[in-house]
C-alpha cells in the first residue's frame, strides 16, 4: 500500500525536533519500522519529522561506559570495533538485528524506541543495566531500560521526548556472554531469543544476567534465575534449574509465529544453549 | 518537497510528496523500472538498491530521506556489458521470472565487496532476506559463489562505503 499524506519536516537540531514531536509529529529515524507501518496505514500522522540527520551518532567508550548516539546506524554500531571491544554481548546481538540491508539504515535508538518486544536491542540493553537519555520541552532525563518498557511498542518516552543517547556500563573484562536466538529466517525477528551475560571466578559464577525477548509483552529479565545462578558452577542440574526459573519467567502469548507454550518451553531450551555458550562448554 | 539524488552517475531533481517512497520516487519519478516493488514492507528485498554505497530496501525510505544521496540500482551495475555477477546469475540460471533478481543483485554485490570470499553459509545468510518466488534459491547461491571463485570485486572501480559511526 501507499502511505496517507503527512506533512513532512526535516530536523536541524534536536530542539527543532523536540518542538516538532510536542506539536503531535511522529519521529522518523532509519526509517525501518515506522515507513512500512506508513505504508501500511497503521500510522497515519500528521506530521512526519526526519530526525536521522540530527548528529545524535557515534559510538564511544567513556570510562566504563560506553556510550552510543540513538541515531547510530545499527550497522556501524554492529562494525565498530570499540564496540566489539568494549560490550561483545551487544556486538553480536547487533548480528541479529533484521538483514544487513535494515541495519545499514535502522538506528540503534529507532529499535529501543519501537520497543518490538521481540526485538533483540532492547532485551540486551535490559541485560547490561543500560540507561537512556530523553530529551523533552523541559530538558534531558535519564531512564534506566528496566523503567523504559512498558508493554509491546509502549516505551517510558513521552510524546514529546527524543531518545538522545544509550549508555552501557562496560560488563567486567572477565565477564563472559552467550545468545540463542529462535527464528524463522536468520535476521528474522526473534520468536524467542535470550542473551546472557555471566562473570565467573573459579567456575563458580559470580555475576549472572539473563534478558529474554520474545516471550512475554516487553523484553524481561529472569530475576529469579539470575539468583539461581550466583554462586553456582555451571552443572547440568544447575543449568536445569536456572533454565526452568527463566521459563517461569515469562509471560508469553499465542500468535501465528508460535503458541505461547512453545515460547515457553524455547525460553528453557535457549537459556540452556546462551549459558552454556558463554561459559564455553 | 524538491530533493535531489544521483541515480546511477547522473544527477535528478525532481518534486516529490513526502509521502513517495524511494522505490516509487526511483520507478515513476525517474522511470527506473529495475527497481521492483514486491511487499511494500521491507520483507521480501526486491526493491533493494545501493544507497549511499550500503544496500537499503528502498520501499522503506523515504525519498525526502535520500535527498543529497547517490543510489545504484540494478540499472547502474553495468554499463555496457553485464558485471561479472550478473554475468554468473546468467550463466548459472540464477533468475527464472527475474522479480527478485535486482534485489538479489544488489545484496550479493554488497556481500563480495565486504566479504570477497564468503562461505555457502554466509551466503545463504546474505541473501535470507531476500524472497525469490520461483524458489529459485539454489542458482542464485551457486552463481554468488561462481562470482566469489572468480574473485570478481563487482564495483572494484569505485568501491562504495558503508554508512560511518
Amino acid at each position: 500500500m501507499k502511505a496517507a499524506r503527512f506533512d513532512y519536516v526535516r530536523a536541524t537540531t534536536v530542539d527543532v525536533a523536540v518542538d516538532a514531536l510536542a506539536r503531535g509529529a511522529v519521529a522518523l529515524a532509519g526509517g525501518q519500522s515506522l515507513v512500512p507501518l506508513l505504508n501500511a496505514r497503521s500510522r497515519r500522522p500528521e506530521v512526519v519529522v526526519d530526525v536521522s540527520r540530527l548528529p545524535l551518532t557515534g559510538v564511544e567508550q567513556d570510562g566504563s561506559t560506553l556510550v552510543l548516539g540513538a541515531l547510530t546506524r545499527l550497522r556501524a554500531a554492529e562494525t565498530s570495533p570499540v564496540v566489539r571491544r568494549a560490550v561483545p554481548l551487544l556486538a553480536e546481538a547487533l548480528t541479529h538485528v533484521g538483514h544487513v540491508s535494515v541495519r545499514n539504515r535502522g538506528t540503534v535508538g529507532g529499535s529501543v524506541a519501537h520497543a518490538d518486544p521481540a526485538a533483540e536491542l532492547p532485551a540486551v540493553f535490559l541485560a547490561l543495566d543500560a540507561v537512556f537519555t530523553a530529551r523533552g520541552p523541559g530538558g534531558t532525563r535519564e531512564v534506566d531500560a528496566r523503567d523504559f518498557f512498558l508493554g509491546p511498542y509502549r516505551t517510558a518516552l513521552a510524546p514529546d521526548e527524543l531518545l538522545t543517547d544509550i549508555r552501557v556500563p562496560l560488563p567486567p573484562p572477565t565477564a563472559r556472554h552467550g545468545l540463542a536466538e529462535l527464528s524463522r529466517r536468520p535476521n528474522d525477528l526473534a520468536i524467542t531469543a535470550v542473551f546472557t551475560s555471566v562473570t565467573l571466578t573459579d567456575r563458580v559464577v559470580t555475576e549472572a544476567r539473563i534478558a529474554v525477548a520474545g516471550a512475554a509483552p516487553t523484553p524481561i529479565r529472569a530475576h529469579a534465575a539470575e539468583e539461581l545462578l550466583r554462586g553456582q558452577a555451571l552443572t547440568p542440574e544447575v543449568l536445569a534449574g536456572v533454565a526452568d526459573a527463566a521459563a517461569d519467567a515469562t509471560d508469553p502469548v499465542d500468535d501465528v509465529h508460535a503458541p505461547a507454550a512453545y515460547r515457553r518451553d524455547m525460553t528453557a531450551v535457549l537459556t540452556r544453549r546462551a549459558l552454556r555458550q558463554a561459559v564455553g562448554g | 518537497m524538491k530533493i535531489t539524488v544521483t541515480v546511477n552517475g547522473q544527477t535528478s531533481t525532481a518534486d516529490c510528496e513526502p509521502r513517495r517512497t524511494l522505490a516509487d520516487f526511483l520507478r515513476h519519478d525517474l522511470g527506473l523500472t529495475g527497481v521492483h516493488v514486491g511487499c511494500e514492507h521491507g520483507a521480501c528485498g526486491s526493491c533493494t538498491v545501493l544507497l549511499d554505497g550500503a544496500t537499503a530496501r528502498s520501499c522503506c525510505v523515504l525519498a525526502v530521506q535520500a535527498d543529497g544521496s547517490e543510489i545504484t540500482t540494478v540499472e547502474g551495475l553495468a554499463t555496457t556489458s553485464l558485471s561479472p555477477l550478473q554475468e554468473s546469475f546468467r550463466r548459472h540460471h540464477a533468475l527464472q521470472c527475474g522479480f527478485c533478481t535486482p534485489g538479489m543483485l544488489a545484496v550479493a554485490t554488497e556481500l563480495l565487496r565486504d566479504n570477497p570470499s564468503p562461505t555457502e553459509a554466509e551466503i545463504r545468510t546474505a541473501i535470507s532476506g531476500n524472497l525469490c518466488r520461483c524458489t529459485g534459491y539454489h542458482n542464485i547461491v551457486t552463481a554468488i559463489a561462481a562470482a566469489r571463485d572468480q574473485g570478481d570485486s563487482p564495483n572494484a572501480d569505485t568501491p562504495p562505503q558503508p554508512p560511518e559511526a
